[in-house]
């Protein structure tokens, strides 16, 4: 369990304080994917590495398993980084060094035999399927493989958890989804407990169980994904959710509501059903159907007006469907 | 030729003078390099943005090398006599030559290497970091091990510094081409054995540029 308590995160050196981090009270639970999902600038990387304290939090504590990181002597801190795995978006992998060896590279600073340590980074390689490239150099492997290679070595020396600093944000859309779909097959058959960092709210649908939002440097909401995703409370976590061309949503005029869908509903037919019992014509502004935690979510926006406003609302509550007003 | 020129070289002096010049320069470097090497690396990591920033000992560090290199060679070999004449027991002959192109060398070579060691990136810095490595691994497998390509230029350069150094040193106690330049075909008038000398010293920088070049790229498995 990784418990962040008041943290605290100021840039004093250049003369000028930068906050990065305020108040940050977070727990994340063992075996669950968390994502921590904000705007560029928000703080989300500085968190991530407050956790393995690649960065020092000026102030609050970092509780890994009840053991305060800050506390520890460098040396017994060297030894924990042991067991929290790290991927980057820049993969981050030795040049000079081959797969093999770079995978072989955390188990030599653990101490590992050379021929254990070959063996161990084979197995990996085979997990992560790119067990005929052990000889290949970075240089030679696509975006999607090196990350590939990058997991497999932050997974060697066995860590119970693994950080990933918006490890797709540099692969096309096929690719981030099959390293999002290696990472929840390693938290399900390895049970490490993944925490996400990402601008990207497709990654925290793909694979989180849980999200933190993060905003302004200070956590604008935490909640179940699903949850997050239905009832955002947070100003940043609804511009999270919703299209990013969102001019056209606040240039209409009528009343606009926000349609949720999960589970069944999402394969009926409800609008049609809507303007057929109603008869009032409505204008779909945003329609979206996504799968989060395996549970098919769908969420639409509509634009009614004044005069049928009514009419929609209560067809709306008579069938059970939720919605927003949308500001 | 000149008579002279047929001279020099059935005694052998030229053949001599090739020798000692190469030998002189690849010592000299070597020595160096053990200790600039790792000056080099302290003043990389000591840096405000280094892995381990000691800001007292990378300005007292950057303040020696800076005075020493902005010494003008010759200069430095004069002044540098007596400390040879300590260290070697003799301020004449190669011995002697050989501790002041070092002394020379060091701080040239240190900043070579501090701005190859610079070029790593820090991600995967940061990466060896969050795998738990410590200062001394960070040098020893990340630090050295990627910048080995630019290193192994570095050195080239080095060599080529060096060995003009080494020319330069013969004006007051060195041997070698340089020597044989100054004595044979300066002050006895034969230009035909300066330019002997300095065709054999471009050979000699070119065969240690293009070896150094392939050994570089050779080494160098980022994509080319």
């Amino acid at each position: 369990m990784i418990e962040l308590r008041g943290l605290e995160k100021i840039y004093r050196d250049t003369g000028e304080d930068i906050v990065a981090l305020q108040d940050i009270n977070l727990t994340i639970e063992d075996g669950e994917i968390f994502g921590i999902i904000g705007l560029s600038g928000a703080g989300k990387s500085t968190l991530v590495r407050c956790i393995n304290l690649l960065e020092k939090p000026t102030s609050g504590q970092v509780l890994l398993d009840g053991k305060d990181l800050m506390s520890l002597p460098k040396k017994e801190l060297l030894r924990i980084r042991q067991n929290i795995g790290m991927i980057f978006q820049g993969f981050n992998l030795l040049e000079q060094r081959n797969v093999l060896g770079n995978v072989c590279f955390p188990l030599e600073i653990a101490g590992v035999k050379s021929g254990d340590a070959k063996k161990r980074a084979r197995e990996l390689l085979a997990l992560v399927g790119l067990e005929d490239r052990q000889n290949s150099y970075p240089s030679q492997l696509s975006g999607g493989q090196k990350q590939r290679v990058a997991i497999a070595r932050a997974l060697a020396t066995n860590p119970k958890y693994l950080l990933c600093d918006e490890a797709t944000s540099a692969l096309d859309p096929n690719t981030t989804r099959s390293i999002l779909e290696l990472l929840k097959e390693i938290n399900r058959t390895l049970g490490v407990t993944i925490i996400v960092i990402t601008h990207e709210m497709r990654v925290i649908d793909a694979i989180c169980d849980r999200v933190a939002v993060i905003d302004q440097s200070r956590i604008a909401e935490v909640g179940n994904v699903s949850e997050v995703f239905a009832h955002p409370k947070s100003a940043i976590a609804r511009e999270l959710i919703l299209p990013s061309d969102r001019v056209t949503i606040e240039e209409a005029h009528g009343r606009k509501l926000r349609i949720l869908f999960s589970g069944e509903e999402t394969r009926l037919p409800v609008l049609s059903q809507l303007i057929l019992d109603t008869g009032c014509p409505v204008n779909v502004l945003f329609a979206d159907t996504k799968e989060t935690e395996g549970l098919l979510q769908g969420q639409m926006i509509l634009e009614v007006s004044p005069e049928f406003d009514t009419k929609v609302v209560s067809w709306l509550e008579g069938h059970g469907i939720s919605y927003e007003e949308e500001v | 030729m000149s008579e002279m020129f047929h001279k020099l070289w059935d005694a052998g002096l030229i053949q001599l003078g090739i020798w000692e010049t190469i030998y002189m320069t690849f010592l000299s470097t070597i020595i160096a390099y053990l200790f600039g090497l790792p000056l080099g690396v302290i003043l990389h990591i000591t840096s405000p943005g280094g892995i381990h920033p000691i800001r007292w000992l990378n300005n007292t560090l950057g303040f020696v090398v800076n005075f020493f290199r902005s010494i003008p060679f010759i200069i430095l070999l004069v002044a540098l006599l007596p400390v040879a004449n300590l260290i070697v027991g003799t301020s004449l002959g190669n011995r002697a030559m050989v501790v002041m192109l070092v002394i020379a060398a060091i701080p040239y070579v240190a900043r070579m290497v501090e701005s190859s060691i610079r070029e790593v990136d820090a991600g995967v810095i940061e990466a060896a970091h969050s795998m738990g490595a410590n200062d001394f691994e960070i040098v020893t497998k990340v630090l050295i091990p990627e910048a080995k390509p630019s290193l192994i230029i570095g050195a080239v350069i080095s060599l080529v510094t060096i060995l003009s150094y080494s020319a330069m040193s013969s004006v007051i106690a060195g041997t070698g081409l340089g020597q044989i330049a100054i004595i044979y075909g300066h002050q006895r008038s034969n230009p035909d054995i300066t330019w002997v000398c300095v065709f054999l010293t471009v050979i000699i920088v070119q065969v240690i540029q293009e070896a150094g070049t392939f050994l570089a790229r050779k080494t160098d498995k980022r994509a080319k």
